[in-house]
């Protein structure tokens, strides 16, 4: 049996359902652990790709790392679990190390494939200038799946939701608040992304970012002088010290594609850069590019974008 | 207070990435070292400016050769008080986070500071193991850190928002960007680095949980198709019928 924990705090998200996908493909029957509040209903769905049973306890309703790490440990002894699997979010990494030292459980964050039939894992390092085959060592295997890594696959299978009562360790982490910010898409799941950089002027230009997302569904990106500086947030800012993603198509505009941006975006399927200068290094690693200037190419593939959408939706 | 900042060295981020022995191995050659910057820029500049403003030490310390110690002088450089170096290879994440551990007990740190990630192995796993290891509370990926007394305020930038925890000392916290900005080493930092204190200790006895059995490269992107940009049109039917992203 694989026991895959999810974070259903914020909701049960794409990659949610990529863990348990990955874990049915492993061959076992999967259970899946989480906590908080999440309706049965919602749960019950994880059994479209092949959870057979979601425990949840209902306790736990903030991201208490120790209290997380005991809940999972406890609940893998107590079924002899000896494959845990996750999706690498911002809860897994900090409860995946924990849960490792405390069971002696290799662990694997970042996972990009399936183990091979060595029990090899590849994962992406050099911030994705290279892949990296890890064996565990141990017994025990804790295996954290980085978002869009794997396709889903549908596998309908009859899951029950329990409510578990445990009794778990001091919580040590208080949540005092939380600040809600305009994100429509997380980043690291997002399959589209459009992103931009200095070549865009100033903050004030991105409303033709934002309008060409919108009209894709797609999240919005950008380098790291852009964050730097403050035109975008933070959490925008990809890259080898940013956020590393691999959306199907990322468009890039008025991003020269430096070495430590390329980093951080490689892993897309699809890459379209639009610059003004034919010399961009971004080029060399596009899939398809756009000689000319972002301030008439962005409203232009909007447009574009708008017919398309139209007919085919 | 007294922090430690646990700090990692990781090729400079324009390194081109190659391997040798069969692709086995990291090909070092002609590859300049630099301290990881989320080390550097967020949680060693953060600890630094939490001593500003409280008092107390700044001690880094790192897993590695002799080899590093010009990493260990950067930071010294950068106004840390003294540094600690085990002295062994770092191979596995668990094999440095109990090293860093064992000299982390003996000598009651209020506050373990580290970056989120390396930018050669990007694992994140040191801070989550070291929390496990010295049985603290451990926060990863803040953003913003205020001390109060014996009491810590942290941001973490989660999915649709950011959270804001209260967590007591002592502590271990993983640092992203926002915490601090970065600083350059001034002349009189370089200079009062070199006789700042360097002590070398021996490692412990540890069995790594993973290994690296092989590395390779991406594949190469083929050729970029250009494409007029007065025919968005055309880009969007490539997009959908030749790429299928859309
Ligand atoms: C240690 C380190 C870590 C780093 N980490 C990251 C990271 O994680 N992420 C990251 O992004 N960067 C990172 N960088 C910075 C990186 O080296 C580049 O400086 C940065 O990516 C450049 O951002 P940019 O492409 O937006 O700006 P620029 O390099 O200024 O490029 C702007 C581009 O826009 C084009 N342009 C101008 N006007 C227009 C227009 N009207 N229409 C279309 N195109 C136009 C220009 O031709 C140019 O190619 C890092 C650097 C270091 C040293």
């Amino acid at each position: 049996m694989i026991l895959v924990y999810i974070n259903t705090l914020n909701g049960i998200g794409k990659s949610s359902y990529e863990a348990v996908t990955y874990a049915k493909k492993m061959g076992d029957s999967v259970v899946v652990l989480t906590n908080g509040n999440e309706e049965e209903s919602n749960l019950s769905s994880l059994g479209d790709y092949g959870a057979e049973k979601v425990m949840i306890h209902r306790e736990i309703t903030s991201f208490e790392s120790g209290q997380i790490c005991d809940l999972i440990s406890k609940v893998a002894e107590q079924h002899g679990i000896n494959t845990i699997v996750f999706s690498h979010d911002h809860v897994s990494k900090a409860v995946a190390p924990m849960l490792s030292t405390r069971l002696s459980a290799g662990l694997v964050p970042g996972a990009i494939s399936l183990p091979d039939s060595n029990g090899h894992i590849d994962v992406n390092v050099f911030s994705g200038k290279a892949i990296a085959k890890v064996s565990i060592n141990s017994d025990k295997k804790i295996i954290s799946l980085l978002p869009n890594s794997i396709p889903l696959e549908k596998n309908e299978t009859t899951c029950v939701v329990e409510d578990l009562s445990l009794d778990l360790c001091e919580a040590k982490i208080k949540l005092l608040s939380k600040k809600e910010l305009e994100g429509d898409i997380p980043l690291p799941e997002a399959e589209l992304v459009v992103s931009a950089g200095r070549g865009l002027k100033g903050p004030e230009n991105w409303g033709m970012v934002e309008d060409l997302a919108k009209t894709m569904g797609a999240a919005t990106a950008c380098s790291r002088p852009v964050s730097d500086i403050g035109w975008r947030p933070h959490h925008e800012h990809v890259g080898q010290t940013g956020i590393a993603i691999r959306p199907n198509l990322y468009i890039a505009a008025g991003i020269s594609g430096a070495i430590q941006h390329l980093a951080g975006v490689n892993g897309s399927k699809v890459i379209v850069v639009i610059n003004t200068d034919p010399e961009a290094p971004f080029f060399k690693a596009a899939d398809y590019g756009i000689i000319g200037d972002a301030f008439e190419v962005l409203p232009k593939l909007n447009e574009s974008m708008k017919k398309f959408m139209a007919q085919n939706n | 207070m007294k922090i430690l900042v646990c700090i990692s060295k990781s090729p400079d981020t324009t390194s081109k990435i190659s391997f040798s022995d069969q692709n086995t191995k990291f090909d070092e050659s002609g590859v300049q070292y630099i301290v990881n910057p989320y080390d550097e820029w967020y949680a060693l500049v953060r600890a630094l400016e939490i001593k500003e403003s409280v008092g107390g030490s700044v001690t880094i310390i790192t897993v590695g050769t002799q080899a590093d110690d010009p990493i260990i002088r950067k930071a010294l450089a950068i106004g840390a008080d003294n540094a600690v170096r085990v002295d062994a290879q770092p191979s596995d994440a668990f094999y440095t986070a109990k090293q860093l551990s064992e000299y982390a007990k003996e000598n009651a740190y209020d506050l373990i500071l580290l970056g989120k990630e390396t930018i050669n192995y990007n694992g994140s796993q040191v801070g989550g193991m070291m929390a496990q290891l010295l049985d603290m509370p451990f926060i990863s990926v803040a953003s913003k850190l205020e001390v109060n007394g014996d009491s810590l305020t942290l941001e973490s930038e989660v999915p649709g928002g950011i959270e804001v925890y209260e967590v007591l000392t002592p502590c271990v916290v993983s640092c992203a960007k926002g915490m601090a900005e970065q600083r350059i080493p001034n002349m009189r930092g370089i200079m009062a680095a070199r006789t700042k204190p360097l002590s070398v200790v021996s490692p412990v006895d540890c069995q790594n949980l993973t290994s690296v059995v092989s590395y390779e490269l991406p594949n190469e992107k083929s050729e970029c198709k250009m494409i007029d940009p007065d025919n968005m049109d055309q880009l969007v039917d490539l997009l959908h019928g030749e790429a299928k992203v859309i």
